[in-house]
């Protein structure tokens, strides 16, 4: 069984702390990183803050056409269902391969991606 | 890990919505502050015993508001007077209405930059009362003494009560001057850490880093703005070199010859990232052509690899919204790697007159004058340039320049 672990938060609050304090943090997540490469697999990545996001969704219920917006998804009706990380030249690439999943009532967030790590070889 | 620490980061990270909701209600901007400072006093006492609240910035708000109650009853000596009192436990706050506070948080920033304070004196006011930073950490940020920084903001504040800007939503029109006056006046606090306009020190890093979190703050509230994107995505361009940027005796570093190892990655692709967002509106302006130019030259290898054409093309499209001689200049350095110095010379020949004053137009008309085989005017351009020079690396690096024209000038003659 795989479980993901979605971090929540503000932003802007970390890169308030000293760097004895972000440090401490940091160090917190090293000291799992290194556990569960020892054990097994695991991806983890680190997105860049919600002003470089842009939403997708179709326009209208019965639309067929995708809305762009700029600025992050932000709505709390809807639930986190799953995510793709994919390496991308720029964003309108990015934004065309979400394109292909996108369905009425859906909405997709593209954002890059600041770093991400982890040896998980998903089984494909 | 200190929770104190975590708390703190949340007072600087509300203070701007906080303050602009203040000086909604109260109308006074002193009132604000000094009820917002100690609703921050009575959250250190309460949060570490019951935890973070559910909505800090409304537990602040409400707080800080019957502070703000408390101090006008005083004020109005009359103990008596019902003013209402609302507890931060029911959250009796009213629905703040986030569109309105947008707007507040924006004409927050614009009272900063009213049109009757000098540009410096904006941005001192802006870091005071915006981002919270004491009166001694801004003019240590600055490089003034205290006693001077503090005459500046009581002054700035004096002219700001003098003509207040009004409390109406403003009309579309009005928010797109308010906008550009407020990224403007970011966009010169960034400059001023980036570039000192004197002193010795090169940069200065807490103006820059002030300048980015407001920035990230108006990108925040208005994601649709292209040029906003544009501006942060500017600045973090920039800031992307910083460590590369100084030697280990702290001198300025060329952009040539900046060790391209020590770029920040992160911060370059999330300018990148914001720039490729911003683009995508069609709507260039200054702020993401000046990104796209630093993006160019972020994206070459080595500093010989550079895309040139490309710079040059960007600066005549910025001359092209702003004919500015700086630009001009610019756009001739980078006609000077593609077509050759005495095509720049060219370019540059009506600039002498607006930039007489600009040590780096005779810097860098002696370089080129240099490259076409003319010493002897070029130490005239340098000697000129070394009249203007601001900082003691200046001076050194165009004495340095001037002893090879002396040198060539002399081999030349023999």
């Amino acid at each position: 069984m795989k479980y993901s672990i979605l971090i929540y938060g503000q932003e802007g609050l970390f890169e308030r702390l000293s760097p004895e304090e972000q440090e401490a943090t940091l160090e917190q997540h090293r000291a799992l990183q290194r556990d569960l490469e020892r054990d097994g697999a695991f991806v983890t990545a680190k997105l860049m803050p919600v002003t470089s996001a842009v939403t997708l969704s179709l326009e209208g219920g019965d639309g067929q056409k995708t809305l762009v917006t700029d600025g992050p998804f932000m709505e709390t009706k809807e639930r986190f269902f799953g995510f793709y990380i994919v390496e991308c030249e720029t964003m309108e690439e990015a934004i065309a391969h979400a394109e292909r999943i996108l369905v009425p009532f859906h909405k997709l967030e593209v954002r890059p991606v600041e770093w991400s790590a982890g040896t998980y070889d998903l089984p494909l | 890990m200190s929770a104190e620490a975590w708390i703190k980061a949340h007072f600087a990270e509300i203070r701007p919505k906080a303050l602009a909701a203040l000086t909604r209600r109260f109308r006074d901007l002193d009132l604000a502050e000094e009820a917002f400072a100690t609703a921050c006093m009575r959250a250190l006492k309460a949060w570490p015993e019951k935890g973070l609240p559910r909505d800090p910035f409304a537990w602040l708000l409400t707080v800080a508001g019957n502070a703000a109650l408390d101090s006008l009853r005083r004020k109005q000596s009359r103990p008596d007077t019902d003013l209402g009192e609302e507890s931060p436990e029911t959250a009796l706050i009213e629905e703040i209405d986030q569109a309105g506070l947008r707007d507040d948080i924006l004409r927050l920033l614009f009272i900063c930059c009213h049109p009757d304070l000098p540009p410096q004196d904006q941005s001192a006011l802006a870091l005071r009362v915006v981002t919270g930073m004491s009166v001694g950490e801004i003019a240590a940020a600055f490089l003034v003494k205290p006693k001077a920084m503090e005459k500046r903001i009581t002054r700035a504040k004096r002219t700001v009560r003098a003509s207040p800007i009004p409390y109406e939503t403003p009309s579309l029109a009005e928010r797109l001057t308010r906008l550009n006056s407020v990224m403007l006046m970011l966009y010169l606090l960034f400059n001023e850490g980036w570039s000192a306009s004197a002193g010795d020190v090169p940069i200065k890093q807490p103006l820059c880093e002030e300048a980015i979190r407001l920035t990230r703050l108006l990108v925040d509230l208005y994601p649709g703005m292209a040029e906003g994107k544009g501006l942060l995505a500017l600045m973090l361009f920039h800031t992307s070199r910083r460590a590369a940027r100084l030697n280990e005796d702290g001198g300025l570093v060329r952009l040539e010859e900046q060790d391209r190892q020590l770029w920040d990655t992160v911060s370059a692709a999330e300018a990148r990232g914001l720039l490729h967002v911003a683009l995508r509106r069609g709507e260039a302006g200054p702020y993401q052509i000046q990104a796209a130019i630093a993006a160019t030259h972020i994206d070459a290898p080595s500093a010989a690899e550079t895309d040139w054409a490309e710079i040059e093309r960007l600066y005549a499209a910025l001359y092209a919204i702003d004919p500015s001689p700086v630009i001009r200049l610019n756009q001739a350095a980078a006609l000077a790697k593609t077509a050759g110095p005495a095509a720049a010379l060219t370019l540059m020949a009506d600039l002498s007159e607006p930039l007489h004053r600009y040590r780096w137009y005779h810097a860098m008309k002696g370089d080129l004058l240099l490259e076409c085989g003319c010493p002897a005017e070029a130490a005239d351009a340098f000697r000129t340039a070394l009249d203007l020079a601001v900082t003691a690396q200046e001076r050194a690096a165009l004495t340095e320049k001037l002893k090879g024209c002396e040198k060539k000038s002399t081999t030349l003659s023999d």
